[in-house]
């Protein structure tokens, strides 16, 4: 139990980090959600004027902005840390790993939640859709899917941070393995939208669970192999 | 020796059962000839999960004993199932074409889960050569496989449930020549495929393990050869300018 709590702060602190330089250096307002503001508009115009052709897409190109915006969120929170050295200095304090895991992984989560928390009023604005009766099942997807993609960014950032390639690595090893994340959320996101008419919202999330658990773990269990120099 | 009389022995099998396939058992019924691409179908799909299984178990078994032996056999595994896999739907594709009406259905879990295992394994190649330090790949390799491989479950799942939810139409899958209630010919053309393709593979893994043991022999020569050479250039670095010194 004590462990678990000492565990815990570790993490805590770890996020708190992440969050402090991730704020003072304004990266997130000043480039990601730039960045995916306009992927969106971007969408806007490679399907044309349309708006209930756009309405209709609205969930999946909201969820797509986010894993785009996913991949420079994660990207750069290891990539900070890892220039001066921070990173083995990290590694080498006699704490769990799977510690480190999580704080990191709960930055970027939160991170995510802000930036998908900005998105879903430009997303309304843009694609003229209405987001009033929806918004508990849209915040439920939005912190699991969120929780899911930092889960997994933050395992490949680690995966690919030492490495010359990492810009074109992470993605490439990332997108494959967040599909079905991103086919629950955008699923999830849809129905909330739709007003659950069949039911289904509660599978989809669950679905966002599951795999938010099983990334979580596997991500926490096998960190510790990439600090090992 | 006994390694060349398995690629004969396998060599012989396929071709046998091949043409058995091609001329020896009749058209599907249904299907017509289009049906026949299912023997080279459904074996080269199976090896694809087997080769990837073998790369993740291999992976773990790494992670455990730290021996490079057993991350040449989770590169055989990966480049083998690579293989296997990417010819899995270009074959699925061409039979797809006649029997489906189109080269690509979406809802369909088998599918979209191949070109997704596809997309995992190719980055698990390209991760492996970008990076040098063989036991720090070894290492890494290995969790990314381990990560590749939970996953395919959930992505099978969420197509799955894609469908299912969606309450889609209902279309004739691939598996139904494993059907029970086929002619017992088609089975056994099917098995007998299987078998010898089965036999190639274990060939190929063999020869692939061999080859990465042989590459990194190499490297660990021209490791071993650099740091000669760097130590001769620092000797000859400090010699003349002794000498320079001795002739002022």
């Amino acid at each position: 139990m004590n462990s678990l709590l000492a565990d815990a702060a570790v993490a805590w602190q770890v996020a708190r980090k992440d969050a402090l330089s991730e704020l003072r250096g304004r990266y997130l307002a000043g480039s990601t959600l730039f960045f995916a503001a306009l992927v969106l508009l971007l969408f806007g115009f490679a399907l044309g004027p349309d708006s209930r052709r756009l309405a209709e897409a609205a969930p999946g190109l909201l969820w797509l902005a986010i894993v785009f915006g996913s991949l420079l969120t994660v990207a750069r929170l290891h990539q900070l840390e890892a220039e001066d050295g921070a990173l083995d200095e990290l590694a080498r304090y006699p704490v769990e790993r799977h510690a480190i895991f999580l704080g990191k992984a709960l930055a970027a989560m939160a991170a995510l939640v802000v930036l998908g928390g900005v998105l879903l009023p430009v997303v309304a604005i843009l694609y003229g859709i209405d987001l009033a009766g929806a918004w508990l099942a849209l915040l439920a997807a939005l912190l699991l899917g969120a929780a899911g993609l930092a889960a997994v960014g933050t395992f490949y950032a680690g995966v690919t941070v030492r490495m010359q390639a990492r810009e074109v690595l992470l993605p490439l090893l990332m997108l494959p393995v967040v599909a079905p994340l991103l086919l629950a959320a955008v699923k999830a996101t849809t129905v909330a939208l739709a007003g659950d008419p069949f039911g289904e919202l509660s599978a989809w999330l669950q679905l966002l669970a599951v795999f938010d658990v099983v990334m979580i773990v596997a991500g926490a269990v096998t960190y510790g192999h990439l600090l090992e120099e | 020796m006994g390694t060349r009389i398995l690629g004969a022995v396998a060599l012989l099998a396929v071709a046998g059962a091949s043409a058995y396939a091609l001329f020896g058992v009749p058209p599907d019924a249904n299907q017509g000839e289009a049906q026949r691409i299912m023997y080279v179908h459904v074996p080269s799909a199976w090896l694809g999960y087997l080769s990837f299984g073998v790369t993740a178990l291999a992976g773990i078994g790494y992670l455990w004993k730290r021996d490079l032996r057993l991350d040449a056999v989770a590169l055989a595994g990966a480049e083998i199932g690579v293989m296997f896999t990417a010819f899995t739907i270009w074959a699925g594709m061409m039979w797809g074409q006649p029997v489906w009406g189109v080269f690509w259905q979406w809802e369909d879990p088998r599918l979209t889960t191949t070109a997704l295992l596809l997309a995992l394994y190719v980055g698990y190649l390209l991760f492996r050569r970008l990076t040098d330090d063989p036991h720090r790949r070894a290492a890494r390799a290995a969790v990314v496989g381990i990560i590749a491989a939970v996953d395919i479950p959930i992505v099978h799942f969420s197509v799955e449930w894609w469908r299912g939810l969606h309450q889609g139409p209902t279309i004739g899958s691939p598996d139904k020549v494993l059907n029970p209630s086929a002619p017992p010919l088609f089975v056994i053309t099917l098995l007998s495929m299987l078998l010898s393709f089965t036999l190639v593979w274990l060939w190929l893994m063999i020869r692939r393990y061999q080859l990465a043991r042989i590459e990194w022999q190499i490297e660990e020569h021209g490791r071993l050869g650099r740091l000669t050479a760097a130590r001769r250039a620092s000797r000859a670095a400090v010699a003349p300018s002794d000498g320079a010194v001795e002739r002022a």
